[in-house]
């Protein structure tokens, strides 16, 4: 993205936030998102993604920086004039108030007559099909049933911007599959922004247009989740993000888009460089499972191959999962489709292993 | 299973599942009935029993009939509403009631219990003890002058209606006089306006207690409030301010309220010594209401403050955040969403601190003087200046049934399954 820092629909211009005076939770952050955008702060706790979150909310104010919503700095804005739609980890249904008293709370505080409410109400409720709940209270719900109504709610008044945190972190996972289907499916035809937080990452990827990761206050990457998953920028993200082979080496050719990493043991490999620049540097290197090829013929002619002694081997249905030793390390993982032609190797198994420079990224050290 | 299924099934053994389970149950039972047996011994001897005697004593008048049991049983063809004094045969029967009460030595008791209805009773048997035991019953008579010579009450109306009045072994008289109404000739009549007093005491105590438990709200709701918001080590901090008063004795706080509110105590001093107000203008804070009520809001805060904050500590403070990301302000926010959570406990803390406010001596007996004097102060004095334990028996249970009523009234609007004390 190479928009201005000032152009997007919420901006974040070198936000900072210390809660004691003393450490930074959220270190000089920069985040500038269109109109329209499903955005994922995806990260550990205390990365500083909910922090974000309820700065641009309002719970929090920034340290340093500013924020802009539409072009506005929001900074002294209180919360509710900030007319953000927010959906909690826990639901925080109102448990004193039915169902439609809860949709209608935002419309009151509004001023909107009854029978404007009424039809409002109505229309939320239907779109997360709830409208048979209207009566009851929340503790007669189900937890899948209140996190819609939850959204009901944080969607009544048609804000254009809306924030979830951990919205489906209290769910099992079959729901929660479920519940993001629908989350995404309201996004599409609402066409609102959606600022999302997790710490789940298949969340990040399935839902969202770009996911920010965050680390340590900071955004490691903000991209789009294949490229995040594929392309990843630094060590941080290929760890986060996915299942990642690392092996840790020194740099020792760099020409273009290829280069040869020595590993600590002696062996030689080729890679991709992306943090690195020059030869003689150390880096370490992340390999995808998936991308990990044991068949030399489908590789180029002058590819490095590697020795791998297979130490197990697991039977997971539609693939197959495969540990190896390799340059000293035990715990690198190669994964394969089961299909007609690939063999089956044992534990014991001597192979020779290799991959593409590509799918073989030499990130920091 | 249906429970057809049951009825009929029937375990290896040969014993139908249902008397084997009743059977397992029964010994579960019985082991918690153990269990909790000392506590319930204790809460039946302690607790039950002396309530049941308090009810028992409050109609119980059997002094009457055991002293003058020939003197009942011939005043039962006279009539109460009559402006003749009973026949001679009378008051013989008296006069050989009191021959044997004088010697069983029970006259004066029956003289107590005669004179919380009509005064003059104790004098009366006084002169007769004196009398009594050298008359002979057979040659001696007639009676009627010799007891009208010795004491002229002997000869009117209304004793013998008093004592008709009160010769059954249950009485109403002590309730009466709890509320202020008195037997007169064996009708019901407003007691005289110098010697009502219970009423306005059940009154005030009632709504002297209402504003207590007013200002505890008051003063409480917002301690509470920053208990269970401010930061674990504060709120540690907080609470032990809160709860150093309450581990200490409630005489000496009481004690010290008096020290400082006192005519020449410590706030009047430096009131006069500021200035504002004159030495000879000093401020009545104590033996009156406002004493009480400062007094006692004071002492009952804790019961108020405790039963809120555990109620607002179970309210996370994302249902505020809910309210405000959904348009509402600070104060509609409070108002709609956190108030309406806090019922329970403000129900808790009031129906607490009422119930003990409306039971309270030691404070209103030391600060309150004549004039912030509640209902127990009635009862003590009535239980060891006047002795009159029935009259202290109906008091006592009048308050107990207007708690009672009250506690009712609570479940049915408030509801007491809402209420949280912790």
């Amino acid at each position: 993205m190479t928009q201005g820092r000032t152009d997007g629909f919420v901006v974040f211009d070198r936000v900072q936030k210390s809660y004691d005076g003393e450490t930074l939770v959220v270190k000089d952050l920069n985040l500038s998102m269109p109109k329209g955008e499903f955005l994922t702060m995806l990260g550990p706790s205390g990365s500083g993604k909910t922090t974000c979150l309820m700065m641009l909310a309002g719970f929090e104010t920034a340290t340093h920086g500013e924020i802009l919503l539409d072009g506005r700095p929001i900074n002294n804005i209180p919360p509710h004039k900030r007319g953000i739609g927010m959906v909690f980890q826990n639901y925080a249904l109102f448990p004193h108030m039915t169902i439609a008293e809860n949709l209608a709370f935002p419309l009151e505080v509004r001023g909107l007559g009854k029978s404007e409410r009424e039809g409002k109400i109505r229309r939320a409720l239907e779109m997360v099909q709830m409208g048979a709940f209207a009566t009851r209270r929340p503790s007669q719900l189900s937890g899948g049933q209140q996190q819609r109504v939850a959204l009901a709610r944080a969607l009544v008044f048609e804000p254009e911007l809306v924030l979830m945190d951990e919205p489906l972190g209290a769910l099992d996972k079959q729901l929660r599959e479920h519940m993001q289907f629908e989350i995404k499916h309201l996004h599409d035809s609402l066409g609102i922004t959606v600022v999302y937080v997790t710490h789940d990452q298949g969340e990040a990827l399935t839902m969202s247009d770009r996911v920010a990761v965050f680390n340590d206050g900071r955004i490691q990457q903000l991209a789009r989740p294949e490229d995040l998953y594929e392309r990843p920028d630094n060590s941080f993200v290929a760890q986060f993000i996915g299942e990642n082979n690392k092996l840790d080496g020194v740099v020792e050719t760099i020409e273009g888009q290829r280069c040869t990493v020595r590993l600590d043991d002696g062996t030689l490999i080729d890679a991709q460089p992306v943090n690195v620049t020059r030869p003689g540097e150390r880096t370490r290197v992340s390999i995808r499972p998936e991308r990990v090829e044991s068949n030399p013929d489908r590789l180029a002619a002058d590819s490095h191959l590697i020795d791998a002694e297979v130490l197990e081997f697991i039977y997971m249905g539609d693939t197959f999962r495969v540990r190896l030793r390799v340059a000293g390390h035990e715990d690198f993982v190669m994964k394969y489709r089961n299909a007609q032609d690939q063999r089956r190797v044992a534990a014991g198994d001597r192979i020779r292993i290799g991959w593409r420079p590509e799918d073989c990224r030499a990130l920091d050290a | 299973m249906t429970s057809t299924d049951a009825d009929s099934l029937i375990l290896r053994g040969g014993e139908p599942l249902k008397r084997s389970l009743a059977r397992a149950l029964f010994r579960q039972k019985m082991r918690a009935l153990l269990l909790i047996a000392p506590l319930l011994a204790f809460i039946v001897l302690g607790f039950l029993l002396p309530i049941g005697t308090m009810l028992f004593r409050s109609v119980e008048n059997a002094v009457v009939e055991e002293t003058l049991p020939l003197t009942v049983a011939a005043l039962a063809d006279w009539d109460i509403d009559s402006t003749e004094l009973p026949p001679e045969s009378t008051y013989r029967a008296l006069v050989a009631d009191l021959q044997v009460a004088i010697e069983n030595r029970s006259a004066l008791t029956l003289a107590r219990r005669m004179n919380f209805e009509t005064a003059g009773f104790t004098t009366m048997l006084r002169r007769a003890q004196r009398e009594l035991p050298s008359w002979n019953l057979d040659t001696d008579g007639p009676f009627r002058d010799r007891m009208i010579d010795q004491h002229r009450d002997w000869g009117a109306v209304e004793t013998w209606r008093a004592l008709k009045a009160y010769s059954g072994s249950l009485t109403t008289g002590y309730y009466l006089a709890a509320m202020d109404y008195t037997m007169v000739s064996g009708h019901v009549a407003p007691m005289p306006d110098n010697q009502s007093l219970h009423q306005m005491l059940f009154w005030r105590t009632a709504w002297m207690s209402g504003v207590i438990c007013a200002l505890a709200l008051l003063l409480g709701y917002p301690i509470a409030y920053l208990l269970a918001n401010v930061r674990e080590r504060n709120a540690n901090l907080l609470m032990i301010l809160v709860l150093l008063p309450f581990w200490t004795s409630l005489l000496v706080r009481t004690s010290s309220w008096k020290v400082l509110l006192q005519d020449q105590g410590v706030i009047n001093q430096l009131l006069v010594w500021a200035g504002v107000i004159a030495d000879d203008n000093r401020l009545a804070m104590v033996n009156n209401k406002f004493g009480v009520i400062l007094a006692m809001t004071h002492i009952l805060l804790p019961f108020m403050i405790l039963p809120l904050y555990s109620v607002m500590k179970t309210i996370p403070p994302t249902y505020v955040r809910a309210a405000k990301s959904l348009g509402a302000n600070d104060w509609t926010a409070f108002w709609r969403v956190y108030f309406p959570q806090t019922v329970p406990g403000i129900g808790a803390g009031a129906i607490l601190v009422f119930i003990m406010a409306v039971g309270y001596y030691i404070t209103p007996e030391l600060v309150g003087g004549p004039s912030g004097m509640f209902i127990s102060n009635r009862i003590a004095h009535q239980w060891y200046v006047s002795g009159n334990w029935g009259l202290v028996g109906a008091l006592g249970t009048i308050l107990l049934l207007a708690v009672l009523v009250l506690y009712w009234v609570y479940d049915k609007v408030v509801g007491i399954d809402n209420v949280k004390l912790g």
